[in-house]
């Protein structure tokens, strides 16, 4: 493992950790108040701020901090986490993505946004805490009681970056150094990621004068001991004036794997048995049970009253226990659920492993060839075995059965919920409400729906610009929309579900709808239709998927872009996905894109061209069609049009672009395959005869050999021939007189 | 792995010998994959004149370089009797059309003699050395120059 590979391992974790920051933001936002929830979203952001400081990405270290400190605020109830709280925190969880994005890639960040978000998050963090933070600070009691029931993966106890001036003894005028009691109790975690705890316990030392007490008691027998487990526990006394802060910051990035508590004792007096009892406080429960899962929240118990608090301890334990699971439940069923939470997270997480993407396209290629070697067997005995051994048929037979299932299984190893892209899609809604001034809701469904990692990777950019003309086009500004009897919030709806072994997502706005006579109109005036034309409604709601289309009034930030639906349409296209799009004036619209499950097949229509055996992807050809002698005209020299219901189609020589023939086939002879192409022309393909549809597995042509102009890929049929998938696009835009291109081949030849 | 790599060591090496109209030819034997018999291959549109078209290697598409037109000579009219030799060059991997595959041969380094000084296009791309083994004249081949050249390997 070199520094690059830790690196992107760390980046991938970042992705992971910054999902759940925002998921959890956006429960939050819902009303959860679920504190693990909490907890969930202030891990996150403490992790990739650990990560980020290993490796010195200083920017992000710093923004992590200040966040971080916020949602601590939150985390111990100084701060409620109302909608205008969570608007920031979504906000900075956005640069938090930036910044990750930056430190991976490189670029720059927007400075200014950041150092505003800095300046909101430290505002919210020092804001006006509500009275009863007070009272929550100085008794322990309701703290226990905001704090549920341990959770085996919080410690429920954390740095506060708040100044401790008005507890340490720091304003005292007679400087006495204050004396810290510290239990610090590893756990395996800690030392399995590389943490040592004599390298803590040496940091600790330079902050004062120390003395430390390791206690072994749990230590087993030799025969009985696992080395993975931690059974130290150390007790240590300090006597620093560096403040309780430094203290903390020493077991910063150990903290999630260690049982630490820090107390702070009037120096005057040496370690008196209430200071000595209570970092070991006994529990009136069995912790043993609890494999150094469970954490005792003392240390939401602020210094001052720690002391005080010693000999309740024992209770505010029993009594968080009982408040979170109900007060008829005892601890002990509260540890057991506990315990029960750690074990299934644990188990979950032990049945991920990451594999590399190239294995598992090899995998996939190799089930691939099995598939098309099963086939080819099944023919070869056929063909040669007239009376039919029941025997080798059977065989044959659960071989086919297998090897089916091998498919799937393989394939289903790459599919993925298409979760994180929706989610993506959360913080572009929030951006482009911010920019529009729209007040807008966004609600996903079936995130878990999954699909081939390659198509996921290609999703976002179309979805990303749908939602944006969904939000800046579909939606109507909020007082536009109270006025026509609708919430001022609009609504975008996404939706992923399996239909028919394809994937089909949703996209519907509850907005305005297509104004039909201003697309006419727009439709008119550039000339895509003619002025009396007579359209049906789908048919003007389809205009939109045309070049440089775009009906918002004025140019905004978004629009104008030159980028325009039609953009959105060839990249689904170029997926082999369709897409449609309907709409209810004063409703709303929806657009339904299907895409395939993978791009490792394609469905084709497999024809012949000069003896040659071509696939042509299903997904651009709109019908076929036997020209007639009397529909075909030529059109000066060499050109020919083919007469489809009264408008002049040009025909397209398949044989003669690819150079299979050197004449021109004679269109009555074959088949005419009508497509769409690039610029919305649509042109006749002239093949010889179509053999049928199939399912093809696409094979790359530039692994060994290199592009090739006019074929898209190849593939393998199912006797093991190779045949050619065209790339209809280049075919037409050749038809149009750009040759295709040679250049690497002439060079070769 | 390329055919010889230019620091020559002392190294014994092996190499595969071929044939193509009376004239032997010969590539290390570490960049030669499998050697497999003529199938026929699907064409491909506006390649060169050598390149016989495609062909399923177990699921991979694999180009079929007919050597004999690669080198100039007359171009080869494949049969079931001729043979494809599949090479690997850096990451791509090409199938060479030969008439047939006459001997394997261990050689030091001694044995290559450097190209005679010939004003052909042959010998300035093609050739690397060439071997006299028992009375034979064996061209050891530059498989790099033998393979069409693309953007990504010039990059």
């Amino acid at each position: 493992m070199d520094m690059n590979e830790i690196k992107e391992i760390f980046f991938q974790e970042c992705e992971e950790q910054l999902a759940e920051l925002e998921s959890g933001l956006l429960r939050l936002n819902d009303g959860d108040r679920d504190p693990e929830t909490v907890n969930a979203v202030f891990r996150a952001v403490h992790s990739i701020k650990g990560g980020a400081g290993a490796f010195g990405l200083d920017d992000l270290v710093s923004f992590a901090h200040v966040f971080e400190t916020t949602l601590d605020c939150v985390r111990s109830n100084k701060l409620e986490p109302t909608q205008d709280v969570l608007k920031v925190m979504l906000k900075s969880a956005d640069v938090l993505a930036d910044l990750t994005n930056v430190a991976r890639d490189g670029g720059s960040v927007d400075q200014a946004r950041s150092a505003q978000l800095i300046r909101e998050l430290d505002a919210l963090a020092k804001g006006e805490a509500p009275p009863q933070a007070a009272a929550v600070v100085a008794a322990p009691k309701p703290v226990a009681a905001a704090t549920p029931a341990p959770v085996a993966n919080d410690q429920g106890f954390m740095p506060v970056a708040f100044s401790f001036d008005d507890f340490g003894g720091e304003d005292e005028p007679l400087m006495e150094i204050p004396v810290y009691e510290i239990t610090f109790k590893p756990k395996s975690e800690l030392y399995s990621k590389g943490n040592e705890a004599a390298l803590l316990l040496r940091d600790l030392s330079r902050l004062g004068e120390m003395s430390i007490h390791c206690n072994m008691d749990d230590l087993p027998p030799l025969d009985q001991m696992d080395p993975e487990t931690a059974y130290f526990s150390w007790k240590v006394s300090i006597k620093t004036d560096k403040g309780e802060d430094a203290i903390r910051s020493v077991f910063e990035f150990a903290e999630w794997d260690c049982e630490l508590d820090i107390s702070s004792v009037d120096s005057g007096e040496d370690s008196g048995p209430a200071g000595d009892e209570l970092p070991m406080q006994p529990v009136p429960f069995d912790l043993s049970a609890l494999d150094d899962e469970l954490e005792v929240p003392l240390g939401v118990v602020e210094e001052e009253e720690q002391i005080a608090a010693a000999e309740t301890a024992s209770n505010v334990v029993q009594l968080s226990a009982a408040t979170a699971r109900g007060a008829d439940k005892g601890a002990a069923a509260a540890v057991a659920a506990a315990q029960n939470n750690a074990q299934q997270a644990a188990s979950a997480a032990a049945q991920t492993i990451r594999v590399d993407l190239d294995r598992v396209d090899r995998l996939i290629n190799l089930v691939g060839e099995l598939v098309i070697n099963q086939a080819m067997l099944s023919q070869s005995v056929i063909e040669n075995d007239s009376n039919g051994v029941s025997s080798i048929n059977m065989g044959l037979e659960e071989l086919q059965q297998l090897t089916r299932e091998i498919q799937d299984s393989v394939m289903a190893i790459r599919a993925q919920p298409v979760k994180p892209v929706f989610q993506r899609m959360a913080r572009t809604v929030r951006e482009i409400a911010d920019i529009t001034g729209k007040s807008v809701r966004l609600v996903t469904e079936g995130e878990n729906t999954e699909v081939d990692k390659t198509v996921i990777d290609k999703l976002a950019e179309p979805l990303t610009h749908m939602i944006r003309n969904a939000v800046d086009h579909g939606l109507e500004m909020p007082e536009k929309r109270l006025a026509a009897g609708k919430s001022a919030e609009g609504t975008v709806k996404l939706t992923a579900k399996h239909r028919s072994g394809r994937i089909v997502i949703e996209l519907s706005d509850d907005g305005a709808g297509i104004n039909r006579e201003k697309v006419r109109q727009k439709a008119i005036d550039n000339d895509l239709i003619a002025a009396d034309a007579n359209l049906s409604d789908e048919e003007i709601d389809n205009l939109i998927f045309h070049a440089g289309f775009s009906t918002a009034d004025k140019v905004s930030d978004l629009s104008g872009r030159g980028v325009g639906m039609d953009v959105v349409k060839r990249s689904i296209q170029a997926l082999g996905g369709r897409i449609n799009i309907s709409s209810r004036p004063g409703h709303g619209s929806v657009f339904t894109m299907s895409l395939p499950l993978t791009l490792a097949v394609l469905d084709g229509m497999v024809v012949t061209v000069a003896g040659q055996t071509l696939v042509v992807p299903l997904t651009a050809i709109v019908e076929t069609l036997q020209p007639d002698a009397a529909a075909v005209h030529s059109f000066g020299a060499t050109q020919r049009l083919i007469s489809i219901r009264n408008s002049f189609c040009p025909l397209v020589d398949v044989g003669r672009i690819l150079n299979f023939r050197a004449t021109q086939a004679n269109p009555v002879e074959g088949v005419a395959l009508l497509v769409e192409s690039e610029g919305g022309g649509q042109r006749a393909l002239m093949v010889d005869a179509i053999q049928g549809q199939r399912q093809v597995v696409i094979k790359s042509l530039e692994a060994n050999y290199t592009h090739v102009p006019g074929i898209a890929a190849a593939t393998i049929l199912g006797d093991g021939r190779v045949a050619l998938i065209l790339d209809v696009d280049a075919v037409v835009s050749a038809s149009r007189g750009n040759p295709l291109h040679l250049e690497s081949l002439a060079a070769a030849g | 792995m390329t055919v010889l790599a230019k620091n020559l060591t002392n190294k014994a090496r092996e190499l595969i010998a071929f044939r193509i109209q009376d004239q032997e030819f010969c590539v290390n034997v570490m960049s030669v994959r499998e050697i497999r018999g003529w199938t026929p291959a699907m064409p491909m549109p506006h390649s060169p004149s050598y390149m016989l078209g495609v062909i399923n290697l177990r699921g991979a598409v694999l180009s079929i370089v007919d050597l004999s037109a690669r080198l100039g000579m007359k171009p080869a009219e494949p049969t079931v009797r001729h043979v494809i030799i599949v090479t690997q060059v850096k990451s791509r991997i090409v199938g060479l059309l030969v008439e047939s595959v006459s001997d394997i041969l261990t050689i030091s380094d001694e044995d290559i003699q450097p190209t005679p000084d010939m004003s052909s296009e042959f010998e300035r791309t093609f050739a690397r050395g060439v071997l006299a083994i028992d009375g034979r004249m064996i061209c050891l081949m530059d498989l790099e120059a033998v393979f069409p050249h693309t953007e990504s390997e010039a990059a």
